[in-house]
């Protein structure tokens, strides 16, 4: 069920292409957000149309300065745009901060080193409030979901870069939040690992069924995982594309290297490019 | 234990320096006692020696060299007379003796850890008001650099004058004068260490819609924990010498500092010698109290010492 606020962002003409397949999680309308720096304002984002649909698997990607991170931070109520309007679950970004609607991953772990990575993943449960039997048995649920089962004793520097970070996914899922916000989560780690963890995200997606947001500039991992490929550029941040993925829920790695997966890859990269020709 | 072996090295290289340096440093004091005792002495009348340097007059009684290291009251006592002198306050005497090193120290060690107890948690406090108190943040710091600036020398003094005349006596304003020393380096520290969190880390709050309270229990505090350990070494060897300092010009009748006193004004350089090192040792003593202390705690919070 739509809730009001949604349907009047709907009847306000946001893009709802999709409204058939589900209800919007994440409606964005001529959202404009202008940073006031010593150097004169910096356009971040300039008239951002976007909806995003329950279960969607979103990437944003494009160049550094392109607003990308931006906007994800505006969903995440970190940010205060300075025009248009943003609504998260039908309310306004910071009402579903406060409501804990999102789980947040940030492109380093951030765990904190004094706390063993069960510890860590117990940190918004505790400060939420839930009861201790009730953190041990989700500790232990987001543990075997990000396949850390038996590492819940360690501490962070015991764990390897890729684990570290499924340890802070683990750790943003661990609250239920419907909405999965991640910005630029595997930049750090190496091509490997990265691939690995793909993979496991999208598995984690489709037993979740997450509203997944995904901030990257990587061109096959943007195609890859995502069912709604959204293309950014810089100066001022704006969206110039938007592709919706033919590629079927199930995507084995070697899917990168069919026609389909390809001919994607190629309009992204067009996007891209027709970003940089008025710079 | 790989550090023994320099630490060692560096020991005995000033061990050899101050024995070579006794023989020079005490000749002309060996010279005029050898005279009294009928022995022969070149030059022979002490105002000819006193044109002589040590090392000059060691030149021409080469004979006396050993009688350098045995002087009841040497100018630069040898290092086996202060150990002896040590030994005998330390271990010899009953440690509520007067002569006692052992009651000497308590009576410095108490105030010192009362005002680091005192100047910690002042400090801790300052630290927290600095971090989420905008007009602190303006005001305490210079202040806070301001009152280092002032020789504590000449402050002490009238410490204890302005609280003897209003009662407060023995252990407390020795006390005040510590807590006024080891304030500062708990502040700085403190205030570095609550503000090490990176904004990442206060974002993830955010999301988490933590409130002030929690994010102060559970990131700043636990993050500032190295930086304290820091200041806390630094600080528990200032309030050491703030409580010596308070009880040189006072005439304080107890303590490492009254020792050292009264080992000048009486010449008895062995007794200032004896204080000056057993203070020392304290001071090395409680810095690495405070290391293991540290050690145990980040091991058992998962962060390896820094």
């Amino acid at each position: 069920m739509p809730t009001v606020a949604e349907l009047a962002v709907q009847s306000l003409g946001a893009e709802t292409p999709d409204a058939a397949h589900g209800s919007q999680v994440i409606a964005a309308r001529a959202l404009n957000l202008t940073f006031q720096t010593n150097d004169g304002p910096v356009h971040a984002l300039k008239d951002v149309n976007l909806a995003i649909n329950k279960g969607d698997f979103v990437s944003f990607i494009g160049p550094s300065g392109c607003g990308k991170t931006t906007f994800l931070r505006c969903i995440a109520g970190l940010e205060t745009p300075t025009g248009g309007e943003i609504t998260v679950n039908g309310m306004t970004p910071d009402e579903a901060r406060q409501a804990r609607a999102y789980g947040y991953v940030f492109q380093a772990a951030g765990l904190y080193p004094w706390r063993t990575i069960g510890g860590n993943i117990k940190l918004p449960l505790e400060i939420m409030g839930f009861s201790k039997a009730e953190q041990a048995d989700r500790v232990a649920r987001v543990l075997e979901l990000v396949d850390l089962a038996g590492f819940e004793k360690k501490f962070p520097w015991q764990l390897s870069g890729g684990m570290q970070q499924r340890a802070s996914i683990a750790r943003a899922l661990a609250f239920d939040a419907d909405i999965l916000l991640m910005d630029e989560p595997f930049g750090a780690l190496d091509e490997i690992v990265r691939d690995h963890l793909n993979e496991q995200l999208l598995q984690l997606w489709a037993r979740t069924e997450k509203t997944i947001g995904f901030v990257t500039h990587s061109i096959p991992e943007a195609v890859y995982l995502s069912t709604k490929i959204v293309v950014m550029s810089p100066r001022p941040g704006r969206i110039t594309d938007v592709i919706d993925s033919p590629l079927p829920k199930e995507r084995p790695l070697d899917i990168r290297d069919t026609p389909e997966f390809i001919a994607i890859a190629h309009r992204v990269r067009d996007g891209l490019r027709a970003g940089h020709v008025d710079d | 234990m790989k550090s023994v072996l320099p630490i060692l090295t560096v020991v005995a290289a000033i061990l050899a320096f101050w024995v070579l340096a006794v023989i020079p440093m005490n000749m002309h004091l060996t010279a005029d006692q050898a005279q009294r005792d009928g022995l022969v002495v070149t030059p022979e009348t002490p105002v000819e020696r006193q044109a002589y340097t040590g090392l000059g007059l060691t030149l021409q009684n080469t004979g006396l060299i050993s009688r350098t290291y045995t002087l009841e009251r040497p100018r630069l006592p040898s290092p086996h007379q202060v150990g002896a002198e040590m030994w005998d306050t330390i271990f010899e005497k009953r440690i509520t003796s007067r002569r006692s090193l052992i009651y000497h120290g308590w009576v410095t060690l108490s105030a010192t850890l009362v005002g680091f107890a005192i100047g910690t948690g002042l400090g801790i406090l300052l630290a927290v008001g600095i971090v989420y108190n905008r007009a602190m943040d303006m005001s305490v710091m210079p202040w806070a650099i301001a009152s280092q600036t002032i020789p504590i020398l000449a402050l002490a003094p009238m410490i204890i004058v302005m609280l003897g005349s209003i009662g407060i006596q023995g252990l407390f304003p020795k006390a005040v004068i510590s807590a006024y020393l080891s304030f500062f380096p708990v502040v700085v520290g403190m205030v570095k260490g609550l503000r090490s969190p990176d904004a990442m880390q206060m974002d993830l709050l955010r999301t988490y819609n933590a409130s002030g309270s929690q994010g102060f229990w559970k990131l700043r505090l636990p993050a500032s924990v190295p930086y304290l350990f820091a200041s806390l070494k630094i600080g528990i060897s200032a309030s050491l010498v703030g409580a010596i300092v308070a009880e040189l010009p006072t005439g304080a009748r107890a303590g490492f500092g009254a020792r050292m006193l009264v080992g000048d004004q009486y010449g008895q350089p062995l007794v200032t010698w004896a204080a000056l090192f057993a203070a020392a040792i304290t001071a090395a003593a409680l810095v690495g109290f405070f290391s293991l202390i540290e050690r145990l705690t980040l091991r058992r919070m998962g962060m390896r010492a820094a």
